[in-house]
């Protein structure tokens, strides 16, 4: 399989990771504006031609390929190429950054205060400057951070002036245009504005390509852009997506460049700022379109503490290393490199794994906060009370003693597993444990030594509910609020526990424990779930293979010849993993349902989402459900991804809607697969 | 002589008193390039110096050549590397008897002198050099044999069919992609046809300006002997001082004045081949035909696998009437590369040729251009004189838009001189722990500077890989310019020292090259052709069908494999 070695893992214990500084104590200590007017000289790519941004606007508008799809265009549209020029320029024009130096100084200077009020600590891997700094002078430099924040692109470049590197250019979505006055300083601080969907566009597609692999190619700058494309509300890390990765790929794989190096950069908070924003959000409530007077209502976030932020600069990853093997770079022989070219089949899967890899590399060094470990255990918590009826009970939530103890547990497997943890093993758990709940006392409620998530009363006007006391509906919405954004961080442990989680559901649903059987259940659960985590195209069974390895060094599983078999003290770890991806397979049978019971012929992609979310509440309300996070718009769409995928649901295009079709006999026998009331098929399996 | 043979050969009657020269042999090297009296040399105080009397260059002192050469290679003169002065036992000759019989009946001169047969063994790939300078010969013709004229050749092959004997052709002894090497799993005798007797002009035919000439003559007898009736042939590869025709034919040479005079395939007009099968040659000299395929191009580059091409018919041309070199010397690469592309949409003759190379040590001081950056251009203008002086502004003035400046005739005329020394520049390397080779590809205009970085870096970071201790010598120069591309040289050596085993370090960074070469879509060889060094990659080269095209060609011509050299295919 061609896929092997990109995804091939090693015992994760043995992953070596470096030590962090905090940058923001040398800031507490000294001025500002020293820091901020401090001598800047950055080392550069050893290829560079200087050049003003003037001159790089000509390079592009120049370049043979801005020429060869300005005379297309006019061919077709029968506009004179004069014209079509014009329009390009102006595409340049809406698009390219201006890079000022003394715009950086300021937003240097202006972080640094908004930093230390928001922060305790800014934590980076300084080795992982020392490489990117040395990657930057080799070759050129994409930079590939994690996106869970507005806050993102800001911190990277607020950290590079720190360290004294080359600036980024940094492609940001055009909706931060909009924000007048800050998307003009943004721009001049290294941003390019790119339209969210431009698909057909071919004159807007070339001269956005071609700015920039000029960038790249010249070395002028690194690039820098979100793989998931934009900011993860869940805190999942989200498929990524592919258009500038392959644009940024060209240049090697067409030998303008010797190599290029790709640095994942993986940035973690402890608390994010747009915490209940993002679970609104999810649960429908329009998200606010960016605008400065918002950033500044915002402001309001500046008097609460959001912990520490951890930046992990990774290894950067050789282009030409990845594609040894993989890509026959001779394909590019055979036509001028610069006529567009859509690409060709091996290049499409070596872009796709490579992406896959890339994000997988920035979820592994990822940091997690001991909060991330009690969020998972209250959450689940909170629905077994709920299971139990006791949720109005004293017995409700779990006692501190009791939520201590599990962390521990879970501490101590999170390691196993090769979790970057952040837990201070010098300070006593119970205090570890208190300080991480009062940090996030917005989500919890402590009461008579028990704690539980905060959700039955809106938190009044500065908490994160909807509204204060309403009818059940909007009572189950401020519920969800809070479980949401629990969730967001047990999602950020996710891809730790994910391959054994899926293998504990597989055998929970599997019929028999029957070695074989067990495989089929896993590989149906993680093709059906291919949307919803990063999960490698391709690379079923390594997966397979890595949770066994898992579980059975941890003494959980048995695996024989012929079997797959639970030990005695497994049972705890198989619960909490099968727990823990509860809520998702029961989110997908409820949709599974909603398509089979209630879907109209009318269904379109547009009422897709409210409908299935009509469904979910009256399920909710009536308690044959229990989970309030399917409420989740992203767990609802990446559903609706995985059934188009798997040909359940058809899409069919309308004049002006497109409309879904349901099958409602596979639709039908997918849900009881993952209710386990139905056996893994082999046809399925391989259909699938 | 420099050889202890093994076995005492009985000595045959036939050998050496038929010859009529065979001068080059005993003139030139057995385990090194060209002539024995020319190489360089550090003297007692230790300055570079050329000895001999055969070049421009012989007996001169290079006081810079010992700078470079230390600071390049981080080489010492203190650590030497000499040449094993004889090589070690060579294998007996497997003599097929009732041949060898059938041979001294027709009167042909042939011999199985160990020293004549290991000098026919090998070209000149580094690994070849390497090994005859630590004393090590491999598997060796068993036999050498001289034919005089096309009867003799066609004799022989009958022979060599009837008995099932391997033959393989020996021109000038300069390949540099393993032709010459014999494989080593051959069983049968293995005969070296050796062309060298065959070197007569037959006729000059002046009113279509051609001449008929034996294949075995060598470049620079040919030139000489056609320049005494006024003519020139104008084909100058670097090796053609040594290169033969028939050698330049079956691998499709190029010589450095091909802009005005043309290649190899454009040169000649009639060849006549002696296969297993018979001879194949046209039944005219029309200077172009519409009959089917040409079958000059199953020869041209054949290189020895389906038979011994001994007579040719080539375009002569009546010598320039007026020769001037000159030199560009541009800021970088880059500048240089855009000029001569421009040059060469402009002008289309009496450029003669030019070569543009980066660094090089000859000059490295130029005003106000970056001495690591800068880049030299030198120009040869032929024909007559008016026309010469006219271009040879235009080229200056193409120049100076790329910001090139005019480096001076004698510049000029040292770059042209430097091609043909530089071969022997190897050899001092080897000396002093230090190897090296050049190796080639066309490539189409937009990759010029593309390959050229990415090779040279490739080169570089292979050889860091590999354990070589010492920075590489990694650099380029282009050679030929054609209307849609380029051909490329690129030059890489090293110091080896540290190393256990030098010659296969060397080995896979070229292939590594090679890789890189046809990834960035430069060609497998522009002329130094394929042989059995880049055999591997021939297949992605000309597709599979095309494989299966050639095979069958030789299937057909060479059932019996008589031409078992195995190169190419």
């Amino acid at each position: 399989m061609a896929s092997e070695a990109v995804y091939s893992h090693r015992d994760p214990m043995l992953k070596k990771r470096d030590d962090f500084e905090d940058i923001l104590e040398e800031r507490r200590n000294c001025s500002d504006l020293r820091y901020a007017l401090k001598c800047y000289t950055p080392v550069v790519y050893k290829g560079l031609t200087p050049c003003k941004a003037g001159v790089l606007k000509n390079m592009v508008l120049q370049s043979d390929q801005l020429h060869y799809v300005i005379n297309q265009v006019s061919k077709e549209t029968g506009k004179a190429p004069e014209d079509v020029q014009e329009e390009a320029s102006a595409i340049l024009e809406e698009m390219a950054h201006r890079m000022q130096l003394s715009t950086v100084r300021f937003f240097a200077f202006t972080l640094c205060k908004v930093f230390k009020t928001l922060f305790r600590s800014i934590c980076v891997n300084e080795e992982g400057i020392q490489r990117l700094q040395q990657a930057i002078q080799e070759h050129p430099v994409v930079l590939l951070p994690s996106h869970r924040s507005y806050m993102d692109f800001l911190l990277m470049s607020y950290i590079l002036f720190t360290y004294d590197l080359a600036l980024p250019v940094i492609a940001a979505g055009m909706d931060f245009m909009g924000m007048k006055i800050v998307g003009e300083m943004l721009r001049m601080s290294g941003a390019f504005f790119i339209r969210r969907s431009f698909g057909g566009d071919k004159l807007y597609w070339a001269v956005f390509s071609e700015y920039v692999k000029t960038i790249l190619k010249n070395g002028l700058a690194p690039v820098e852009f979100f793989l998931e494309g934009t900011r993860s509300r869940t805190a999942k890390s989200l498929t990524p997506k592919l258009g500038l990765l392959n644009i940024v790929m060209d240049p090697f794989l067409k030998g303008e460049v010797f190599d290029i190096n790709v640095v994942p950069v993986s940035i973690s908070y402890e608390r994010i700022l747009e915490e209940t924003l993002y679970a609104r959000e999810l649960l429908g409530v329009p998200k606010p379109k960016e605008s400065t007077s918002g950033l500044f209502k915002a402001r309001r976030v500046l008097s609460e503490d959001y912990g520490s932020i951890h930046v992990y600069f990774g290894q950067p990853v050789s282009v030409r290393s990845l594609a040894e093997g993989r890509v026959n770079r001779c394909q590019f022989n055979l036509t001028p490199r610069h006529i567009p070219k859509r690409p060709s089949d091996d290049v499409h899967s070596f872009v796709n794994a490579a992406a896959y890899r890339l994000v997988r590399a920035q979820e592994e060094n990822m940091v997690l906060k001991p909060w991330v470990l009690l969020a998972s255990l209250l959450l689940q918590n909170h629905h077994q009370d709920l299971d139990q009826d006791r949720a109005a009970g004293p017995e409700r939530g779990m006692g501190l003693d009791e939520l201590t103890e599990e962390a521990l547990w879970l501490r101590d497997v999170c390691r196993q597993y090769g979790a970057f943890l952040h837990w201070p093993d010098h300070v006593p758990p119970s205090e570890v444990v208190s300080s991480s709940l009062d940090l996030h006392r917005g989500l919890v409620r402590i009461s008579e030594g028990r704690v539980r998530l905060a959700v039955e009363h809106a938190a009044g006007p500065s908490g994160p509910g909807v509204h204060p006391g309403a009818g059940p509906e909007e009572q189950l919405l401020n519920q969800a609020v809070v479980v949401l954004s629990c969730a967001s961080y047990r999602n950020q442990a996710l891809h730790v526990f994910l391959r054994p989680a899926l293998l504990a559901s597989a055998m929970h649903i599997a019929t028999s424990s029957n070695k074989q059987e067990v495989f089929n259940s896993f590989s149906f659960l993680r093709n059906m779930f291919s949307n919803e985590f990063i999960l490698c195209p391709g690379a079923t069974m390594q997966d397979f293979e890595e949770a066994c390895f898992l579980l059975v060094k941890t003494g959980v599983l048995q695996i024989t010849e012929q079997e797959v078999l639970s030990t005695h003290r497994g049972h705890r770890t198989l619960a909490f993993l099968t727990r823990m991806m509860d809520p998702f397979l029961q989110g997908y049978q409820v949709i599974c349902m909603f398509l089979c019971e209630e879907a109209s012929e009318a269904l379109t992609e547009k009422t897709f989402i409210p409908a299935v979310r009509g469904f979910m509440v009256k399920q909710l309300l009536s308690g044959r459900l229990r989970y309030t996070e399917v409420l989740s718009s992203d767990l609802q769409k990446n559903a609706l991804a995985a059934l188009l995928r798997l040909g359940a649901v058809l899409k069919t295009k309308g004049a002006d809607q497109t409309t879904l079709k349901v099958n409602r006999v596979m639709v039908n026998s997918l849900e009881d697969t993952l209710g386990g009331k139905l056996p893994t098929q082999k046809a399925a399996v391989a259909r699938l | 002589s420099a050889f202890t043979s093994g076995v005492s050969l009985e000595s045959s009657p036939n050998t050496m008193e038929h010859i009529k020269c065979p001068i080059l042999q005993e003139i030139m090297k057995w385990n090194g390039w060209g002539y024995v009296d020319s190489k360089f040399q550090f003297n007692k105080k230790g300055q570079a110096e050329f000895t001999g009397k055969r070049y421009r260059l012989s007996g001169m002192v290079m006081p810079a050549l010992k700078e470079w050469f230390e600071s390049t290679f981080g080489a010492s003169l203190q650590h030497k590397t000499p040449a094993i002065p004889n090589s070690s036992a060579v294998q007996p000759p497997i003599l097929n008897e009732a041949f060898v019989e059938d041979l001294k009946s027709t009167g042909i001169p042939f011999s199985q002198d160990a020293e004549d047969r290991v000098f026919r063994a090998h070209g000149h790939c580094l690994h070849e050099i390497f090994a005859l300078r630590e004393g090590k010969v491999g598997r060796v013709p068993d036999m050498v044999v001289w034919p005089s004229n096309h009867n003799d050749v066609v004799k022989i092959v009958e022979l060599a069919c009837k008995h099932n004997v391997c033959l393989i052709p020996y021109g000038g002894g300069t390949s540099v992609s393993s032709a010459l090497e014999c494989p080593p799993e051959e069983t049968r005798t293995i005969v070296s046809v050796d062309t060298s007797q065959m070197n007569r002009i037959l006729w000059i035919d002046e009113k279509n300006l051609t001449a008929h000439v034996e294949a075995g003559i060598v470049g620079q007898e040919l030139e000489r002997l056609l320049n005494e009736s006024g003519y020139c042939t104008g084909h100058e590869p670097d090796s053609m001082e040594f290169s033969s025709l028939g050698g330049w034919v079956a691998t499709r040479a190029s010589g450095m004045k091909k802009n005005i005079y043309g290649n190899i395939e454009d040169l000649v007009v009639h060849i006549r081949m002696v296969t297993p099968q018979g001879v194949i040659e046209k039944s005219c000299q029309g200077p172009r035909m519409s009959t089917g395929p040409d079958i000059h191009h199953f020869i041209l580059g054949s290189e020895g696998t389906l038979g011994v091409v001994t007579e040719v018919t080539m375009k002569i041309r009546p010598m320039p009437e007026y020769q001037k070199y000159g030199s560009v010397v541009f800021p970088n690469f880059e500048q240089g590369v855009a000029c001569l592309r421009e040059v060469l949409t402009l002008i289309t003759n009496v450029f003669a040729g030019h070569a543009l190379k980066p660094q090089k040590f000859y000059i490295t001081k130029f005003k106000g251009f970056d001495p690591n950056r800068l880049c030299v251009a030198t120009l040869l203008f032929e024909g007559d004189r008016e026309r010469v002086l006219q271009h040879e502004k235009q080229v200056y003035d193409i120049a100076a838009k790329f910001g090139g400046l005019a480096a001076g005739e004698d510049n000029g005329q040292r770059g042209y001189m430097l091609t043909f020394v530089i071969a022997y520049l190897r050899d001092l390397g080897m000396d002093y722990y230090v190897i090296g080779e050049s190796f080639e590809t066309s490539v189409p205009w937009d990759r010029v500077l593309d390959i050229c970085r990415n090779v040279k870096e490739r080169i570089i970071r292979e050889c860091k890989e590999r354990g070589v201790q010492f920075p590489p010598l990694s650099t380029c120069r282009v050679t030929q310019t054609y209307d849609a591309g380029a051909c490329v040289y690129f030059y890489f050596a090293f110091n080896y020292r540290g190393l256990s085993d030098p010659v296969h370090v060397y080995e896979q960074v070229e292939h590594a090259a090679r890789d890189e070469i046809l990834a960035n879509g430069g060609s497998l060889s522009h002329h130094h052709g394929v042989g059995k060094l880049r055999k591997e990659w021939m297949r992605e080269t000309v597709s599979r069908v095309g494989m299966g095209m050639l095979k069958s060609v030789k299937d057909y011509v060479d059932p019996g494999n008589i031409f078992g050299n195995r190169n190419l295919l």
